[in-house]
């Protein structure tokens, strides 16, 4: 494996700070700096994926999608960003203002705080814990107690009906995306984030683990749709039905929250597949080719990682702009009749495979 | 077929008959409502389906024109009521025998002011309640001081009031409240994407289910009936194209044949052919914008631009012939306002060409896929007796099996030279509602390719009658005429005293009818269903609130 380390550049770095001054202080700067460059990240991520999906839903639809500003449109997000960030914050009466407020803050951070753990490239990870995996499941649980304060302090039928939605759609859900991550983690047998990119090296997880991957990896891109309260179980907003769910009442920024880590969480789901069942950043090998192997290897580990997260929200926004969308009682019985039996008993398959030693 | 003339004479000795197109009995209040169930339930007379009741005002009295017809034997009929109290005008109501009365008979309370007899819920239809005086009486005061436009808020009404006759004859008026004060009512509307305009329907639901729907019309009424009354009859058709603005051409076909039929004039073969072509392009368009919405209401955004993709081309074709996209002005008395254009036969020729094709799209999309199917199927059922009953017409209707069609059972124009089918579901669902607009598509191509031949075949040159007066003034009298407007019969009725201005002009429109079987159909389904119910209803606003 000669892909470049980027962990040569952090170190080099992380040297130079403690030359200079005490190690806390390297230590503080350094947060400061990774907090100021996820800020960054995270939101050139969100603008850019608005503008893929803008993009791809036109060309589903045969049209052009933006064309206006800038060339292609590119810069079509960044306008609308700059109106969203000028937006009056409408005040309104009859509100849990506390509440209300708070929604939106509670929606973001969960977001990110999954997204920092991602394994970027190699040697980009910025925390490493034993329990990478853990942490990221429970991190993203945090955004739905976002929806379902904003649906319930908005004091509106609309957002209530889409905030008891949202709630009763995430949970179950939820359980089937972690079914699914456990298949994988029992495969790898490490809940390490960068441990589980290693055991890739040798070839993907969907291509080792056979069936039960394979089974895992179709299960979590729809449990995954449906946690993003993305179509078509995009019920919580049902544009439809509900005018805009449990954000109808949001406006400026606050509005700005959901819809920016709307489209981060795409991203998270997708940063998530790429992890678990497409490699995180390993480059694409064939064993025994050794040349197409070595230039795999000079594309950046970022560039396969994002790459790939970039492949599996295609498939998701595909799946989006193609269905209609399902029904509560629907919805509901998708997850806990179907998806759900077959997640445990998939899990019960990769015990068996790893037993017995049955994959590649 | 029996002699209506006898048998009603027998069953109503006080009776009076006027003959015309349709035979129209007279009959005094009180007689009315023993009459009217004769008409529903005898065997011999069979009166099914309530077309229309028409508020008039003759003056010295007021009353309403209820027109009949037997869905068994087609047979037709117009029933006179009047009653000569103006200040306090009572006639029975007959919403219990055709349910489509419960709407109609509400309409007629507001313009008229017209208290019936027994209807369970006497509220104003379009007007707010704060409205001083009934508009369509020829004594209406229109003074801006007595109703100035009123800047604020309409009071939410949930007292609603029905009027009891007694044993001892006396009508007594029963309060009662539409919901309870814990109920939790939910508005779809009047501002809302799904409602496809300005409608509202207060809705109850208990978690995520419907348990009962109140639909609250009248939020772009604009009073056109009242507007016509002032109009010369060529001003009035402009309009047609203003109510159902999906069935522009078929609504002024429907008014241009009504005065046509009046005046007595012949329409020369090459307009009729045209007039057919774009009745037809019309509902192709309407239907396909029905897919469109359909789709759209149920999440599938792309199917609605595929429907769209293929509607422009058919509003480029308008464009290019009648001026306009949506207004399209086209018809006038006695023809069509100008000839073709050169290139419409090869423009209708490519599209008929290009739907086959497209239909599969359409299809593979929306009509195949899985959550559509389950989303649809057994969703929103409504029998064919309902139907008849509940006044429905057009796809919505023939989706029971109920075969309506006008251009079939009473074929105007060149209908009945042209092959095709009438299209019949019977699940009564919403799928099978799709599925109807669907396959009418196809007969609509198929009607078209054939209408494109007869037009180059044509040889007379004419596309208006020669000989249409300058000043239209109808002879004394009355007419009703029906067409099949992409969303069911669409009926004109016309009473003139022979002025140059109608006397009394009503719009029968099918989607009046069609919101009074939102509560039927939607009641105790999921939210997500009422929205593909009245979806698949595909009613428009602007032709219910006239």
């Amino acid at each position: 494996m000669n892909i470049f380390d980027f962990g040569v550049l952090t170190n080099w770095f992380d040297n130079l700070l403690e030359s200079v001054m005490p190690s806390w202080a390297a230590t503080v700067v350094e947060c400061v700096i990774i907090g100021v460059l996820l800020l960054a990240v995270y939101s050139v991520l969100a603008l850019f994926y608005i503008f893929y999906e803008r993009k791809l839903c036109a060309w589903f639809q045969c049209r052009l999608g933006p064309m206006r500003v800038g060339p292609w449109g590119v810069l079509q997000s960044f306008a609308d960003m700059f109106k969203i960030l000028i937006k009056e914050l409408i005040r309104l009466e009859n509100i849990d203002r506390f509440l209300f407020a708070l929604a939106p803050y509670l929606v973001i951070v969960a977001s990110m705080l999954s997204f920092a753990v991602l394994p970027w490239g190699k040697g980009l990870q910025i925390i490493d814990f034993n329990i990478g995996v853990f942490f990221m499941i429970a991190a993203s649980s945090i955004g739905v107690l976002g929806i379902l304060l904003a649906g319930w302090s908005s004091n509106n039928k609309y957002t209530l009906i889409g905030a008891m939605r949202s709630g009763a759609q995430m949970i179950s859900y939820e359980l089937s995306v972690g079914l699914s991550i456990m298949t994988m983690v029992v495969f790898a047998g490490t809940m390490s984030i960068t441990g589980l990119v290693e055991a890739q090296a040798d070839g993907w997880f969907i291509f080792k683990g056979h069936l039960p991957a394979v089974i895992a990896f179709i299960i979590y891109l729809i449990a995954a749709t449906g946690e993003t309260n993305r179509g078509p179980f995009d019920l919580p907003e049902a544009e439809h039905e509900l005018t805009a769910g449990y954000h109808t009442e949001y406006s400026g920024i606050h509005f700005g929250f959901f819809y920016l880590a709307e489209y981060l969480n795409l991203f998270i789901v997708s940063g998530i597949a790429s992890l678990m069942f497409l490699g995180g950043w390993m480059p694409f090998h064939v064993p025994g080719w050794e040349g197409f192997n070595a230039i795999m290897d000079y594309i950046p580990s970022v560039v396969w990682f994002i790459g790939k997260a970039f492949f599996v929200s295609f498939i998701i926004i595909w799946f989006k702009w193609s269905f209609p969308r399902v029904r509560i009682d629907q919805l509901l019985a998708l997850e806990w009749k179907y998806l759900m039996p077959i997640g445990l008993f998939n899990l019960v398959l990769m015990t068996l495979v790893v037993v017995y030693g049955l994959h590649f | 077929m029996v002699d209506l003339k006898e048998k009603i004479g027998k069953l109503c000795p006080s009776a009076t008959f006027e003959d015309g197109e349709v035979l129209r009995v007279s009959v005094a209040a009180g007689e009315w409502r023993a009459l009217a169930e004769q008409l529903k339930n005898d065997a011999d007379l069979n009166f099914d389906y309530l077309v229309a009741v028409i508020g008039v005002d003759w003056k010295e009295s007021l009353g309403c024109i209820y027109e009949l017809t037997s869905t068994a034997t087609r047979a037709m009929l117009e029933v006179k009521v009047t009653t000569a109290d103006r200040e306090n005008p009572m006639l029975h109501s007959v919403s219990d025998l055709w349910k489509v009365a419960l709407l109609q008979e509400r309409e007629v309370f507001d313009f008229y002011g017209i208290v019936f007899i027994g209807h369970p819920d006497m509220r104003r239809l379009f007007l707010r309640n704060d409205w001083v005086g009934y508009p369509l009486r020829k004594d209406y005061d229109a003074n801006p001081e007595i109703n100035p436009i009123r800047l604020n808020l309409e009071e939410n009404e949930d007292d609603s009031v029905t009027y009891v006759e007694n044993e001892n004859g006396e009508v007594e008026k029963k309060e009662y409240k539409l919901f309870e004060a814990d109920d939790y009512v939910v508005n779809f509307g009047p501002q809302h994407p799904s409602t496809h305009g300005v409608m509202r329907l207060r809705t109850l639901i208990d978690g995520e289910t419907v348990k009962r729907v109140v639909p609250v019309p009248g939020y772009i009424h604009r009073g056109i009936e009242k507007l016509c009354e002032s109009h010369s009859y060529p001003q009035t058709l402009m309009y047609t194209d203003r109510l159902d603005y999906m069935s522009a051409h078929q609504n002024r076909h429907c008014l241009c044949l009504c005065i046509e039929k009046a005046l007595g004039i012949e329409v020369p073969r090459r307009a009729q052919i045209i007039r057919v072509m774009m009745d037809e392009l019309m509902r192709l368009s309407s239907h396909l914008l029905s897919y469109g919405c359909m789709t759209m209401d149920m999440g599938a955004t792309t199917a609605f631009f595929y429907g769209f993709r293929e509607r422009e081309q058919i509003l480029d074709i308008f464009d290019k012939t009648c001026g306009a996209r949506m207004s399209l002005h086209y018809n006038v008395i006695g023809g069509v306002v100008a000839d073709v254009h050169p290139d419409f036969i090869k423009d209708v020729r490519e599209l008929c060409a290009i739907m086959p094709e497209r239909l599969k799209e359409y299809h593979k999309l929306f009509t195949g896929n899985v959550i559509a199917q389950t989303r649809t199927k057994g969703v929103g059922v409504m029998t064919k007796a309902e139907a008849i009953n509940y006044g429905i017409t057009g796809p919505s209707a023939r989706a029971t099996g109920y075969s309506c069609d006008v251009r079939k059972h009473s074929p105007y124009s060149i209908y009945s030279e042209l092959k095709f089918d009438e299209v019949l579901e019977s699940a009564g669902d919403s799928f099978a509602r799709y599925m109807v607009r669907m396959r009418e598509i196809e007969q609509c191509v198929s009607l078209l390719e054939q209408l494109c031949d007869m037009l180059e075949r044509e040889e007379g040159n004419e596309y208006c009658a020669p000989k249409v007066p300058k000043l239209i003034k109808l002879p004394v009298g009355h007419w009703f005429q029906q067409v099949e407007a992409s969303r069911g019969a669409f009926g004109v009725y016309i009473e003139s005293d022979g002025g140059k201005n109608p006397y009394r002009m009503h719009f029968n429109s099918p989607c009046l009818n069609l919101i009074g079987v939102v509560d039927l159909t939607c009641s105790n389904y999921k939210i997500a269903d009422l929205i593909t119910i009245t979806a698949s209803l595909d009613y428009v606003i602007p032709d219910i609130d006239r």
